[in-house]
């Protein structure tokens, strides 16, 4: 059998509830960033295989994911940086002890 | 079944089992370990489709870059050896039946849409034909995201420096 387009929207769509899973389930702030990461890679997943299998004349997927891939550097810096302040006031990475400006 | 079908399976097997592993493994470093092996196997799925330059963007970025970073993170913030808390099962068990259920008709979505193939001659994704395309300044060029990209990467980076440095005490 020949490997379409389906095939790959299915490995896509499984590693992006995969990451939903996980960003639900976790309350790690780390593991939740990891479930993140996974989300933004089945959305490039996706990007590719639409450029490959129905537009190869274009380049713009590419394009897109390359963006992607760039912003998704500049959160994870940031939302580590942000972990680590975190941390180093309250001793803790669990979101759900992290509610001081919750009232 | 010839050996490109077989690739595409291994391919698919190390990055969903990858990723279920690292988000539902406990201890955490084993956790990050998994995600870099799920996001090298879709390094691996665009050497697949022919995208060179996306894999080593992928490796050279996720790989070298994130991954590295997320267990620095772990090193600096928990203890790495140490098991995390167990999720409540009512949690695990609702979330699961909501991914389960949005996922089974994210797939009958699929299954049943009509892809429209557009038609047209094929540009081959060089590495000559992508910097070309990307930084022209025509009707299809992508010189304003670029720059705009540097921009944001620039203002992140000061950013993470302002927000992570250790005040005087």
């Amino acid at each position: 059998m020949e490997i379409g387009l389906t095939h790959i929207l299915v490995v896509s769509v499984a590693l992006f509830f995969i990451g939903i899973f996980g960003f639900l389930t976790r309350r790690n702030m780390i593991t939740m960033l990891m479930s993140v990461e996974l989300i933004l890679n089945s959305v490039n997943i996706n990007f590719v295989a639409f450029n490959k299998y129905l537009y190869a004349g274009k380049l713009d997927g590419v394009f897109f994911t390359i963006f992607i891939i760039a912003i998704a550097a500049a959160e994870a810096a940031v939302a580590i940086a942000i972990i680590i302040n975190l941390f180093r006031n309250y001793k803790s990475i669990d979101v759900n002890e992290s509610d001081s400006m919750k009232y | 079944m010839n050996i490109s079908t077989i690739i595409f399976y291994v391919l698919a097997t190390t990055i969903i089992g990858g990723a279920f592993l690292a988000v539902t493994i406990r201890k955490i470093f084993r956790a990050a370990v998994f995600l870099l092996i799920s996001l090298i196997g879709i390094a691996g799925l665009y050497f697949y489709l022919n995208y060179n330059f996306l894999a080593s963007v992928q490796i050279a970025v996720y790989v070298g870059g994130i991954v590295v970073l997320i267990i620095f993170s772990i090193f600096l913030t928990a203890e790495s050896g140490s098991s995390m808390k167990k999720p409540a099962l009512i949690r695990v068990l609702f979330s699961a039946l909501a991914t389960i259920l949005a996922g089974i008709f994210t797939l009958w979505i699929i299954k049943w849409h009509h892809f429209q193939v557009n038609v047209g001659g094929a540009i081959e994704p060089s590495v000559r034909n992508m910097g070309r395309q990307m930084l022209s300044t025509t009707e299809y060029g992508y010189i304003l995201p670029f720059e705009v990209v540097s921009i944001l990467l620039l203002a992140s980076m000061i950013g993470c420096i302002v927000i992570a440095i250790k005040p005087k005490a």
